[in-house]
């Protein structure tokens, strides 16, 4: 274990929403760190729990998936099939000794770029406390 | 007549002009759309969030700015204001004043170099003054078009800007210009002001920190306001604990001349009090004063009550007289309670819920377009012509002419839009430009060659990363045949550049190292395409907004990010296929459901732009509710204007009258729906049609409670409108009348506001005095909901001597007959109870959805809401289309309201309409899933998840998803147990791709 352990984490995030809140945060220049970094889906409903088990596989810290606030989702409830997904997922990767707190769903409006900036930074902050992930190579 | 022009000019930037310029685009017609400040957006764009779905504003408006700045048709001309307007309906001769915006907005990439460098700070009027901003700026991050200007009264012209602009985009000797351009069609959204609160002395606004006007409170909740979404009160930055909202400051006001209901604020206070107790959790407190709650539109009671019972917000009914300072910067208010008692409270901040005002200079403006204003400065219009000014060719939509909120706003502004389409038919498509692209080249087996094109966007990223070193790195990274770095990327220069690479290199797919796709993707694949290659051959990599901008104080973090995320779009791009749209015709005839006032007026507006229209109208014949309407506040004859409607639609030729006729059967898709109709006889007709526009109108409910159906004496509003229309009737000159409000609305059974009854209420009681100035009347009411500039009629019946007295939904007047009817209410400004012995009770019910809904609804495969309402798209943006394509309502399917509401809709479900039936044909696919049937096993996991219907069973025994009808969300890929379906451009490999890459 590395004394500056940095974090690679990977965030699925929808066009709608959390693609515009990030936007928005570059926009604000607002400061968070460097280690996320976005796959952009047309909604949080296309996260496929394949994806996200094979970002750990791949070497992921820690992932999250970020989608419009509920009940706001532009394709109606793809964000709330995304949370059952990540919920899924998270007790999968508690079973195979990863951690589920690795992984987490977000929600946020378009117009939240300071929540987007915070997400990134609480992410990052949990995941470098919980440190490397096991099936880093 | 040949001389009519296929342009319309829309003066006023705001939601409203947005959607009537997207509108008429697509229906073949060329815009200029005038705007008066730097960028488009209006008032919208400043708030936090809507009601009553608490929607974020800037999500759902900011797609539509970005689709007003590209599309080609649409020539935003901004810093500009009207000048002469000459010629007439069809062919207007207008001029254009545009004031120097000291910034080419053509040059300019909106990198904002110069602002940063500007040394001198203005009022941000964005923010209402409530922070500050530079002298060159741009009004709002997200702001279209994304070019900056000056603010020459503040510059002192010291030369920076100019000096650091690398694309030379300052212009200091910019000088005003005139523009002279014709066109067929003038529409007016020119929007509304917020009244100054200052003027209402009393409120101490501006004289005490803790008070402000909604307008700010909107943007201090905003997250990307002033205070980034904290709040705080201006006095000691503290956050508050005590918030109240004082209502009708500056409406219903006749002390400061603003006579007229402002419509919306009641809702926007309950939005803004839920939004405040959301951002502050620990228990804030939350008060609102009121006359009335007017919370009449389409879910708004709903929301009420959800604030009242969920959130905890008081509602107190009384008007403030005079805010007092309290102790550490608080408010004093004194009001009286429920109980009538009076009190003294204090806040920490108070909230001045402001009305509007017609915009500035209204008066010049009107006088130079020739069309006539009511009495209160908003522009003329009447009862049945709501979209038309008093000059022939030019229309109004949404705050210009009254008050009203966002949906109303939308709806009136395709309804304009189908006015100018309907008289400049024969002109359409006659400006519209189309670009011409070459043929695409065939990629398929080709070994993937990516180019990368990295930009510096002038320092904003090059100032961050070491764009060199990340070109250099760019280039090594597989299958990619070639990497460069420009200045600015989306300049013009550089497009013609990627082109000749393009060429030169052999390159099959490109890779935009930039800012965001959601503002620049459509110019680089559209250069892309002008290259030969498949739009859908190109990625991009956001290396300014998620790298630059973001980790700005890490340079060496950010150029490592912005590798990862260059290998990653280059990972992803070497797994990208072309997508092609697949061509399907378009029907182009109207099916519209419904012969009332509504269905009648979409199939005039169809067809007067020249598309055959099939009405399907069950009863005997036409006319609907309005058939029961005798006269209006307005003075209007209802029965006239009936006839002539029904005349105008049964002499047109391209409209077809189905009477005693149901749709029985719907299938196809928009563009090509298929549908049954069987009339009484049982014949059935078969009828294709590309579009259908629902309009099947409401019913009257039928009352269970105060005696009705056991005493003749008790009679509805409408039985009494027929009485008073009736000179033969006997009950026309009653001695004393009692009117009960809320009749099966506003309860458990029917949680809605029925919108209609309270005008109504005091049309009839208005016109029982006309009669006889000596009928006593009592109108006992919940909330008094005469909206707009209804409230003039309601002053008028206080005047008259009409005797108005509130009942609380717990404590119902109680009606009963010993020989003369009784009417028992308590007063809760007396504090007692009321006996009144009238001659007639006459009961405001319930509008009630028709039954016809519930089999329509599953034929149509569209969504009812709780009360059997057809259930619209988007409540604000999509106020007249349904879920499904090609499909619209409009009228009282959608929810009570006006007769003027109503034709409004009608148009504007037929300017939809239009944008459908005016094209050759719909293009299919694209980003759209797609089944492999060897895969599927018919498990059905992919209709029960597609949030659109849009999956079924084919003959076959295996899932067919049409393309046509797709949204392209994705839900079924990623739920389909068997991997059978795959989400085109996001297949899992192409996603895994990108994601396998992030890791080397």
């Amino acid at each position: 274990m590395t004394e500056h352990f940095e974090p690679e984490i990977v965030a699925f995030c929808c066009h709608y929403c959390a693609y515009g809140a990030a936007d928005l945060a570059g926009s604000m220049r607002l400061n968070y760190p460097a280690n996320v970094k976005i796959v952009k889906l047309p909604c949080t409903g296309k996260v496929d729990i394949i994806y996200l088990l094979k970002a750990f596989e791949d070497g992921a810290d820690g992932a999250y998936v970020a989608g419009c606030l509920e009940g706001n989702c532009h394709f109606i409830d793809g964000n709330i099939k995304a949370k059952r997904r990540v919920a899924r997922a998270k007790k999968l990767l508690d079973e195979i000794g990863i951690g589920g707190e690795r992984l987490e769903m977000f929600n946020m409006s378009a117009s939240m770029g300071p929540r987007f900036a915070e997400v990134a930074r609480e992410m990052t902050e949990r995941v470098r406390g919980l440190g490397p992930s096991p099936l880093r190579k | 007549m040949a001389d009519k022009v296929g342009s319309v000019l829309v003066i006023g930037g705001g939601i409203g002009g947005i959607q009537t310029s997207l509108d008429l685009v697509e229906s073949g017609l060329k815009v200029y759309l005038l705007e008066r400040t730097h960028s488009i957006g209006g008032v919208m764009a400043q708030l936090d969030k809507t009601f009553p779905t608490n929607d974020c504003a800037m999500c759902t408006i900011s797609p539509k700015l970005v689709e007003c700045g590209q599309n080609l048709n649409i020539e935003i001309i901004t810093n500009a204001e009207l000048g002469s307007v000459a010629g007439k309906a069809g062919n207007f001769e207008v001029e254009i004043v545009k004031h120097a915006r000291y910034i080419d907005d053509a040059k300019c990439t909106g990198c904002g170099v110069c602002a940063k460098s500007c040394p001198i700070d203005a009022i941000d009027e964005y923010n209402y003054g409530l922070c500050e901003r530079r002298a060159t700026y741009i009004r709002y991050p997200q702001a279209v078009p994304r070019a900056f200007g000056i603010d020459k009264d503040k510059c002192i012209g010291c030369g920076l800007c100019e000096s650091l602009c690398l694309r030379d985009a300052v212009i200091y000797g910019d000088k005003e210009q005139v523009k002279k351009i014709n066109v067929g069609s003038i529409i007016l959204s020119t929007g509304f002001e917020s009244f100054d609160p200052a003027l209402k002395q009393d409120y101490g606004y501006g004289e005490y920190p803790n008070v402000v006007s909604s307008f700010e409170f909107e943007r201090i909740l905003s997250a990307s306001g002033p205070y980034k979404g904290h709040i705080f009160r201006a006095s000691d930055a503290k956050m508050p604990e005590k918030i109240a909202w004082i209502q009708c400051v500056g409406s219903r006001d006749r002390g400061v001349e603003r006579p007229f209901c402002s419509s919306v604020c009641c809702t926007y206070a309950v939005k803004q009090a839920i939004i405040a107790k959301e951002h502050i959790r620990e228990g804030l407190d939350t008060t609102i004063f009121y006359m009335d709650m007017r919370t009449y539109g389409k879910g708004f009671e709903q929301y009420f009550n959800r604030a009242k019972n969920e959130h905890g917000v008081r509602f107190v009914c009384s008007r403030i007289h005079t805010v007092d300072p309290g102790s550490d910067g608080n408010l004093k208010l004194v009001f009286s309670d429920d109980d009538g008692q009076l009190r003294e409270e204090e806040f920490d901040m108070l909230v001045l819920s402001v009305g509007f005002k017609p915009t500035k200079n209204v008066e010049e403006f009107a006088n130079r377009l020739g069309i006539k204003l009511n009495e209160y400065g908003f522009c003329k219009t009447s009862t049945f012509s709501p979209i038309e000014t008093s000059r022939a060719g030019v229309y109004v939509a949404g705050a210009a002419q009254e008050p009203k909120d966002i949906p109303a706003t939308v709806m009136e502004a395709s309804g304009a839009a189908a006015c100018a389409e309907a008289l400049l038919a024969e002109a359409k498509g006659s400006q519209i430009v189309k670009k011409e692209y070459p043929p695409e080249k065939d990629v398929s087996g080709l070994k993937p060659r990516i180019g990368v094109f990295v930009c510096k966007c002038g320092i904003n990223i090059a100032g961050v990363v070491d764009v060199p070193a990340v070109t250099e790195y760019a280039a090594t990274l597989p299958d990619v045949a070639y990497a460069e770095y420009n200045l600015y990327t989306c300049s013009q220069d550089t497009q013609v550049r990627i082109k000749e690479i393009i060429e030169e290199k052999q390159l099959n797919r490109v890779i935009v190292a930039s800012c965001t796709p959601r503002t620049h993707e459509p110019l680089f694949q559209d250069t892309i395409r002008l290259a030969g290659l498949n739009k859908y051959l190109f990625e991009m990599a956001n290396v300014r907004d998620q790298c630059s901008w973001v980790h700005a104080s890490n340079p060496e973090a950010a150029t490592e990010k912005a590798k990862e995320l260059i290998r990653m779009a280059v990972g992803r791009a070497a797994f990208l296929e072309p997508l092609h749209t697949i061509p399907m015709s378009v029907i182009r005839r109207a099916l519209v459901i419904g012969g009332g006032v509504a269905g009648m007026n979409a199939s005039l507006s169809l067809a007067n732009q020249g598309f055959e229209v099939e009405l399907v109208e069950h009863e005997p014949e036409l006319g609907g509710n309005i058939r029961h309407i005798h006269f209006t506040l307005e003075g209007d004859k209802p029965q006239e204007y009936l006839n002539s409607l029904i005349e105008q639609v049964q002499a047109h030729k391209l409209i077809s009258v189905h009477l005693e006729s149901q749709v029985k059967k719907v299938s196809g898709h928009v563009g090509h729906f298929e549908s049954e109709v069987r009339s009484k006889k049982l014949e059935v007709r078969k009828i294709e049609h590309g579009v259908v526009i629902v309009a099947t109108g409401g019913v009257e409910s039928k009352p269970i409670e105060y005696l009705y159906g056991k005493d003749d004496r008790v009679i509805t509003q409408r039985e009494l409108e027929e009485h008073l229309a009736n000179s033969q009737s006997t009950i026309r000159n009653p001695h004393s009348v009692v009117m009960i409000q809320c009749v099966g609305s506003r309860n458990e059974e029917r949680p809605y506001c029925s919108r209609i009854c309270c005008t109504q209420a005091v049309k009839n009681a208005l016109k029982l005095k006309e009669q006889n100035p000596d009928t006593q009347i009592y109108i006992l009411y919940r909330d008094m909901r005469t909206y707009g500039f209804r409230e003039e009629y309601y002053y008028q019946a206080r005047k008259a001597g009409v005797i108005f007295i509130r009942y609380d939904e717990q404590a119902k007047p109680v009606v009963s007959n010993n020989g003369r009817l009784k009417v028992e209410v308590k007063d809760p400004i007396l504090g007692a109870d009321v006996v009144l012995q009238p001659d007639m009770v006459v009961l405001s019910v319930a509008i009630d959805s028709h039954l016809e809904n519930e089999n329509l609804a599953p034929l149509l495969k569209v969504t009812l809401d709780a009360s059997k309402f057809f259930l619209e798209a988007h409540m604000k943006l999509r106020p007249v289309d349904f879920g499904s394509d090609g499909m619209f309502l409009c009228g009282l399917a959608h929810s009570p309201k006006l007769i003027e509401e109503s034709i409004a809709q009608a148009q504007a479900a037929a300017g939809r309409a239009a944008t459908i039936l005016n094209k050759e044909r719909v293009e299919a696919g694209g980003v759209v899933s797609c089944v492999e049937e060897k895969k599927c096993v018919a498990c059905l996991t992919c209709i029960r998840m597609c949030p659109y219907d849009v999956p079924f069973i084919n003959k076959a025994g295996v899932a067919e998803i049409e393309a046509v009808k797709c949204h392209g969300c994705g839900i079924c890929a990623s739920e389909c147990p068997a991997k059978a379906i795959q989400l085109l451009h996001y297949r899992d490999p192409q996603v895994v791709a990108k994601v396998d890459a992030m890791f080397g």
